[in-house]
């Protein structure tokens, strides 16, 4: 890591930790993924279908569907 | 002032009209009659084709024009007067019926949760679409994702700090972070390419109901008008929240019906740039916009509401047309 400000992470407990891009990420397979985004979204709760980064599995659920959900 | 100089088919060409409204509008930006008079304002469904398809044509202007009608027309006091008279009873009609929350979190955290079994539209074409469908979807889809980002952009100089950073930040990954081809509006012309749909800009504009207008003529209000830049900001977050599992079931359902690399790809890119949009959009942009204008709590809010509101009336009009097996569009795509 080079000298200067050390890169910053914002961690949530409810949420994908979000790290400033580009990053580079060694998987435990073996193999290596990479994003040049402006901010990743990693995933923490490892319901990802797309791991390591972010696709909102971790959101709650509810059994009813809500009004404003007609995407 | 002489009118801009036009190169021939950069422009789409003015649409059919949908009643008095459209029709004298049309004709007024050709130069060949009036604008429509305060009678059939009057008696006009703000949620109506006529009425909407009037906005859609005022507001245009201010993106890319129509083929024969003069660049200097964008700032026609005629025209305004006639946009502000449009938006009026439009406005009025979201504030009345769609808002449902007092308070930006409120709005917003409803949105976090996630329905089991959710009966939406990106639900149903998940599950059962077929490619027509999804050629429909598309198509009515294609009167804002090819002018994706641009509606929210006039935000920008009406926010400041955390807002402003955050908004700007998002807007540049729309905008394809400094490279054309990914450039949202491009992934989207490339999807539609790939459902054998025209990509060029205005093309579905006639194809596209009232339903589907609305939303993107709620953008451009939102958009254009200072007063309303904390609707703008809660429009903005209820989209970034929604889209990311919305998206994963479409470009289900582009692979599930081979619709192309290009048209699987629109989607999934946004599966995981939105869930990075959303974290900023309510951190940065909201979180930063109510620390500078708490006044603005209520409005983000209502542009939440007014989102879901437009969409789910989209969804009931896709939803019906779609399960009695006809098709959802004015005209044959």
């Amino acid at each position: 890591m080079p000298a200067g400000r050390p890169r910053r992470i914002v961690a949530r407990r409810d949420g994908p930790m979000l790290v400033e891009g580009p990053v580079e990420i060694a998987l435990e397979d073996g193999t290596t993924v990479s994003s040049d985004r402006f901010c990743v979204a990693l995933c923490t709760c490892r319901r990802s279908r797309i791991y390591p980064w972010c696709d909102t599995s971790h959101r709650k659920h509810s059994p009813a569907p809500r009004p404003g959900s007609g995407d | 002032m002489e009118p801009a100089v036009k190169r021939p088919g950069a422009e789409p060409a003015l649409p059919p009209s949908r009643g008095e409204i459209s029709a004298a509008l049309i004709e007024y930006l050709r130069d060949a009659g009036p604008l429509p008079d305060g009678a059939a304002l009057a008696g006009a469904d703000p949620l109506g084709d006529d009425l909407q398809l009037a906005l859609y044509l005022c507001y245009e202007l201010h993106y890319r024009g129509f083929a024969g009608v003069g660049d200097d027309r964008e700032w026609d006091p005629e025209l305004l007067r006639l946009r502000a008279a449009l938006e009026k009873p439009f406005l009025a009609v979201l504030r009345a019926r769609a808002t449902r929350h007092g308070h930006a979190d409120e709005a917003l955290d409803e949105l976090l949760v996630e329905p089991l079994d959710g009966q939406g539209v990106s639900h149903f074409l998940q599950d059962k679409g077929e490619l027509w469908q999804l050629r429909e979807y598309a198509a009515l889809r294609s009167v804002y994702h090819l002018k994706e980002a641009d509606p929210h952009a006039w935000v920008l100089p009406r926010l400041w700090g955390r807002a402003k950073a955050g908004m700007a930040a998002v807007e540049f990954d729309e905008y394809g972070a400094g490279r054309a081809d990914r450039v949202h509006a491009k992934l989207f012309a490339d999807l539609m390419t790939d459902l054998d749909l025209d990509p060029a800009y205005g093309r579905y504009l006639d194809a596209s109901g009232a339903e589907a207008l609305a939303i993107v003529n709620m953008m451009s209000l939102f958009g254009l008008h200072r007063a309303l830049r904390g609707a703008l900001v809660g429009h903005f977050a209820a989209v970034e929240i929604t889209s990311s599992p919305g998206s994963r079931r479409l470009a289900k359902a582009m692979r599930r019906t081979g619709a192309g690399r290009a048209a699987e790809y629109f989607y999934a890119e946004h599966v995981e740039a939105d869930a990075v949009h959303e974290q900023v959009v309510r951190r940065e942009v909201v979180a930063g916009l109510l620390e500078e204008e708490p006044h603005l709590d209520g409005d983000i809010a209502f542009g939440a509401d007014a989102t879901g509101w437009l969409e789910d009336r989209l969804a009931d009009r896709l939803l019906a047309a779609w399960r009695s097996g006809q098709s959802s569009l004015r005209t044959a795509v």
